[in-house]
């Protein structure tokens, strides 16, 4: 069973001449180790896939399973329960509190759920602590670096039980070195057993996935196969 | 790629047998560009021919002869080392005649093709990408080699998708055939 699945999704805004759709009948599954990266250019429906695989939005048509379990046939408190406890989300712009450190930026949504603060510190300071950045856990964002308060923001979506990570564009703001750092912390917390999707127009990005899904005018029109061998990459020894 | 300056960059550290020259160049590109026995010899002896290098001549040919670099060599290795490599006529790029091709023939949907391209392109990228995330970090050489490649595939992803935002534009534009000439007569700066 897929840890999350889209079954025929669509999405639509407005309605009569100003209807516009974002999604047409788009399918997905990501397992729990799995990265999949959904490439494709401004406007495809990227990012409404990702908010509607997120609960944050609702789709006109389809369905969305969570571990199995319908979205559609849960109530508000139990989507929002389920926004807290199992899903990350991870934005281009980082999205953390200003007036928070690291640390409580990566603690508050654990108290929000009910864990004691100790708890809860103890357990974002071990988010931290895998991420590489526990050293700063007492810094306030604006006394952080683009990457690491992207850092913090993949410690905050993969602490405690989160086991789905939703990233809009993570690296879109950092440069290369960053960005290659951010891709190998979520490719690192799927090798731990997070499903994962980050949607990007950024190939260098998208590479680091084990498949690609392409989407172009809401559709799904294609897809990457595993690759092969990483040897058939290296020429072979010429024989003359 | 210039195999007789990389091993003339390999003599400037010091005297080198050929084996060793070789298994040196193999490691120091990471391994993604072999090179046999032969060519390794044959490229000597011409760098020898030419001055560039010069052996024992008491030893036997074979994997036992030591090079060292003359004074030639030297020279000839910072004049390379110093000149821009040439890059300022575009290489006849099979794929870029694939997509103008495709444009004339009745039938082809230039579109199919290049998410075609882009697809196997990005299949590529994952491959080189996995590699750097399992070695990259412990080999540098092999991490700038894998730089540099998923860096050429990424730029002709960027092409195709160019190609692709151009070829719609021009589609609406033939679709509103009256509008865009005032539009362009527009935008064509006065003198």
């Amino acid at each position: 069973m897929s840890f999350l699945e889209l079954r025929n999704i669509s999405k639509s805004y407005g309605a009569g001449s100003t209807l516009v759709y974002a999604l047409v009948d788009a399918c997905l599954s990501v397992d729990r180790g799995n990265l999949v990266a959904v490439m494709g250019p401004s406007g495809s429906g990227k990012s409404s896939l990702l908010t509607i695989a997120g609960s944050l939005e609702e789709p006109t048509s389809g369905e969305v399973l969570i571990e199995g379990n319908s979205l559609a046939s849960m109530s508000h408190n139990d989507k929002a329960r389920l926004r807290r406890r199992t899903i990350g989300y991870v934005f281009q712009d980082f999205n953390l509190l200003a007036g928070l450190t690291a640390l409580e930026n990566v603690s508050l949504p654990l108290e929000l759920d009910d864990l004691s603060p100790r708890k809860a510190r103890t357990l974002a300071m071990a988010a931290l602590e895998n991420i590489g950045i526990a050293e700063r856990s007492g810094h306030f964002p604006d006394e952080l670096s683009g990457g690491e308060r992207q850092r913090v923001a993949i410690a905050r979506a993969i602490v405690g039980e989160r086991h789905l990570l939703l990233a809009d564009e993570p690296s879109g703001a950092l440069d290369s070195a960053n960005g290659e750092a951010v891709m190998k912390m979520i490719r690192r917390a799927c090798k731990q057993g997070v499903a994962a999707v980050v949607v990007t127009h950024d190939a260098h990005l998208a590479s680091w996935a084990d498949s690609v899904v392409f989407l172009k005018d809401g559709r799904i029109v294609d897809q990457t196969v595993p690759p092969p061998s990483v040897e058939s990459l290296i020429a072979p020894t010429p024989t003359s | 790629m210039s195999v007789r300056h990389a091993l003339l960059a390999l003599l400037s550290e010091g005297p080198k047998y050929g084996f060793q020259l070789r298994q040196e160049f193999e490691e120091g590109t990471g391994d993604v560009w072999p090179l046999n026995v032969g060519q390794v010899y044959s490229t000597l002896q011409r760098l020898e021919r030419s001055g560039h290098i010069e052996s024992d001549d008491t030893a036997d040919e074979g994997p036992q002869k030591v090079f060292r670099l003359t004074e030639e060599g030297k020279s000839e290795l910072h004049r390379w080392l110093s000149t821009p490599t040439d890059m300022a006529s575009p290489p006849r790029d099979e794929l870029v005649i694939k997509v103008l091709s495709a444009l004339r023939v009745p039938g082809v949907d230039v579109n199919d093709l290049i998410q075609l391209h882009r697809r196997y392109l990005v299949e590529l990228m994952q491959q080189w990408t996995h590699l750097k995330d399992d070695e990259a970090d412990f080999d540098l050489a092999f991490a700038l080699v894998v730089d540099a490649e998923l860096s050429r595939l990424d730029s002709v992803i960027r092409w195709l998708d160019q190609a692709e935002g151009r070829l719609m534009r021009a589609e609406l534009e033939s679709a509103v055939p009256s509008l865009v000439p005032r539009l362009r007569r527009r935008l064509v700066p006065r003198r």
